[in-house]
């Protein structure tokens, strides 16, 4: 009989029984017990595990959901409804999910937004943060294929819409949106396969790039709102002396965050799933009627700031292709963003005040940006989303030069304080 | 920091208030927990809309639970049709209805949450006399509405009332501004509007008829993540008390 090999476990019991053929407790302590996280971590660090949570909800909520849905343009709103008054607890597992949606872009959001604050993307973390561009990518691919499945008015005129514009590529155009859809206009094929596209293929892929994000992180540790590496000062025994292991230090900070998040989402489903219309929009509640467009076709709030964009870029040699490309260069362009930050400190703490003062432009643009696509392109809208768009890609665009010649405070040698 | 964070958070989430903005409609004050309201809703709904407009994703047997009606009750005063109490509020609309009034009268189930219920309060209550329609009518609310008055007997009849205004050209217009009284119905105008409130609560209700429910649920989901949230701070503090 061979001998069990020299680096699995020797403990007794169950858990040494499962050491021995899988490294259990190895993986709990290097990626929790053992795994040390700076301690001086605050609110905006909440949005990395939320968003976790968010994903949970919707994997679980969306595998309920599949049970009862209906994948057929005859069927599918008659199935939501079903799910909503017949199923037990139905109403509850949709608005768990469609809530979900939203408060997936909610915490992503805020979750990006903290890289920006603390320059979490700055080297050594590229690829945390190339992974959760793509994260972000997937989000809005899948978010907009499920906004399709209820096959209300408004999922069939958004898809309308949002397929529509790669008709205006040129040459391939026509074409491969007749591929996209699977008929000669949003259908029966379409919906199956936005279908297949949103509970299998895309969850997976979201599922792998969420363990490469992490993966990613615990690698090279969580940069800090100080943006200074913890590793510099170390104990006896090699810990970081800034460090703190994950559990049970942020398990239990992060349970606080998690159930104030439920509170805020419990919120919503219970008194307001509609949301004011921003969450499930009430042209919806009217089933697809390719013979009768909505008084105006919007996106969800979350796509806002991006069709905002879309629509502020006229037409131009015949072609309305450059709406399209500038939409989509606002997505590519946050790949680049650790190269585009030249500054010597990651921390918005130490930055100087041209980077303070262009993240905050940047933000009010891109709310701007949101409020604007959820208006009729009249009045001052269109200018205003014109200006938006410019002042959006101008923060990354132009971040090479104002980081790099800004001058900045020096930063601390140790973390300072903790929440 | 952690304030600002906050202002941020709730001030994207409060976004959404300021953009729900509803245009001149009237108020209907309905209260989905009011089971009398709700009930008479149901009576006015199956008397004088159930004809033409179906409810076609509630069961009769769901409204008579969700409204504590007796099955007796339902099966002698609700259910006018052939449908059994567990099956779908549908109509005895033939499809070639539409030759009738140039539109299938639409299902009603989720008007409510389509256009609101104030809507429905309001499109009820506006009717007026315009002989160039097909039935005599039209509607403050909705011009050009295909479905004649059928509440007129006990509302009466309203007279359109048009102001003059100049457009931004300077030529004056008549610009319809409201409706009043010409011949009174059966109900006094208070009686009329409890009558359409009740429709529109019920409208409410078969929209969504986990409502109620739902709201009376969330308040003890509410309050027990409430407690949690203390505790696991709480439980946080105390773990944290060794950080330094």
């Amino acid at each position: 009989m061979a001998a069990a090999p020299e680096s699995a476990g020797t403990g007794k019991g169950l858990i040494g029984w499962i050491d021995q053929r899988f490294p259990l407790t190895k993986l709990w302590k290097e990626q929790a017990a053992e795994y040390y996280v700076p301690k001086n971590f605050n609110f905006w660090y909440y949005f990395g595990v939320l968003s976790l949570v968010v994903l949970v909800n919707q994997l679980v909520t969306g595998i309920f959901l599949t049970m009862s849905y209906k994948p057929s343009s005859a069927e599918a709103f008659a199935s939501v409804e079903y799910i909503m008054r017949d199923v037990e607890w139905g109403w509850l597992i949709r608005y768990m999910h469609s809530t979900g949606a939203s408060a997936f872009f909610i915490v992503v959001y805020l979750h990006m937004f903290r890289a920006l604050l603390y320059g979490s993307h700055r080297k050594p973390r590229e690829l945390v943060w190339i992974f959760g561009c793509l994260i972000f990518l997937l989000l809005m691919a899948e978010a907009f294929m499920g906004y399709v499945l209820p096959w209300g008015n408004m999922s069939y005129w958004g898809a309308q819409v949002i397929v529509s514009l790669f008709s205006s590529l040129p040459v391939i155009g026509g074409t491969l949106v007749e591929w996209i859809r699977g008929d000669y206009n949003i259908a029966d094929p379409t919906l199956n396969r936005f279908f297949a596209l949103h509970v299998a293929a895309l969850p997976l892929a979201l599922v792998f790039l969420v363990v490469a994000h992490l993966m990613a992180l615990h690698e090279v540790g969580s940069n800090n709102p100080d943006g200074i590496d913890i590793k510099k000062y170390k104990d006896a025994e090699g810990h970081p002396l800034d460090g703190i292991p994950f559990h049970p230090y942020y398990t239990v900070k992060d349970t606080v965050g998690v159930a104030g998040f439920l509170l805020l989402f419990a919120g919503v489903i219970f008194f307001a799933p509609n949301f004011f219309g921003l969450f499930l929009e009430s042209p919806n509640f009217e089933p697809a009627n390719p013979l009768q467009t909505p008084p105006d076709i919007t996106p969800v709030w979350y796509f806002t700031p991006f069709y905002a964009m879309l629509r502020a870029i006229p037409s131009a040699f015949g072609t309305q292709v450059w709406g399209v490309i500038v939409m989509g260069a606002a997505i590519v362009v946050l790949f680049f963003v650790p190269w585009l930050d030249r500054s010597p400190v990651r921390s918005i703490r130490y930055k100087g005040p041209i980077y303070k003062v262009m993240l905050a432009v940047f933000s009010v643009s891109f709310i701007t940006l949101a409020v604007c696509g959820m208006k009729p392109p009249s009045g001052i809208y269109p200018i205003l989303a014109r200006i938006c768009t410019a002042l959006y890609f101008a923060f990354f665009l132009l971040m090479p030069w104002y980081t790099k010649f800004e001058s900045v405070k020096p930063e601390p040698e140790r973390v300072t304080g903790h929440a | 920091m952690l304030k600002a964070s906050i202002l941020i958070t709730m001030g994207l989430l409060c976004a959404g208030t300021a953009l729900a903005e509803e245009g001149g409609l009237l108020e209907a004050n309905t209260d989905i927990n009011s089971t009398e309201s709700l009930q008479r809703g149901a009576r006015n709904f199956m008397n004088y809309c159930s004809g033409c407009h179906s409810l076609k994703y509630l069961r009769y047997n769901r409204l008579a639970a969700d409204l504590k009606i007796p099955d007796s009750e339902l099966a002698k005063n609700l259910i006018f049709t052939s449908a059994k109490p567990f099956e779908e509020i549908t109509t005895a609309m033939p499809a070639d209805s539409t030759d009738w009034f140039g539109k299938q009268p639409p299902d009603l189930t989720l008007m409510a949450r389509e256009r609101g219920v104030d809507y429905i309060y309001s499109y009820l209550k506006s009717f007026y006399v315009d002989k160039t329609r097909p039935f005599g009518v039209n509607n403050l609310y909705l011009s050009g509405t295909a479905m004649p008055h059928v509440l007129s007997s006990l509302q009466g009849l309203q007279k359109p009332v048009y102001k003059n205004e100049k457009d931004p050209h300077g030529s004056a217009n008549m610009v319809l501004v409201g409706v009043e009284t010409m011949t009174p119905g059966a109900m006094k105008p208070e009686e009329y509007d409890q009558f359409v409130r009740d429709i529109a609560n019920f409208l409410d209700y078969a929209a969504e008829p986990i409502k109620a429910t739902r709201q009376s649920m969330g308040i003890f989901v509410v309050l027990f993540l409430l407690v949690f949230f203390v505790f696991a701070r709480l439980l946080k503090k105390e773990y944290w008390k060794d950080v330094h």
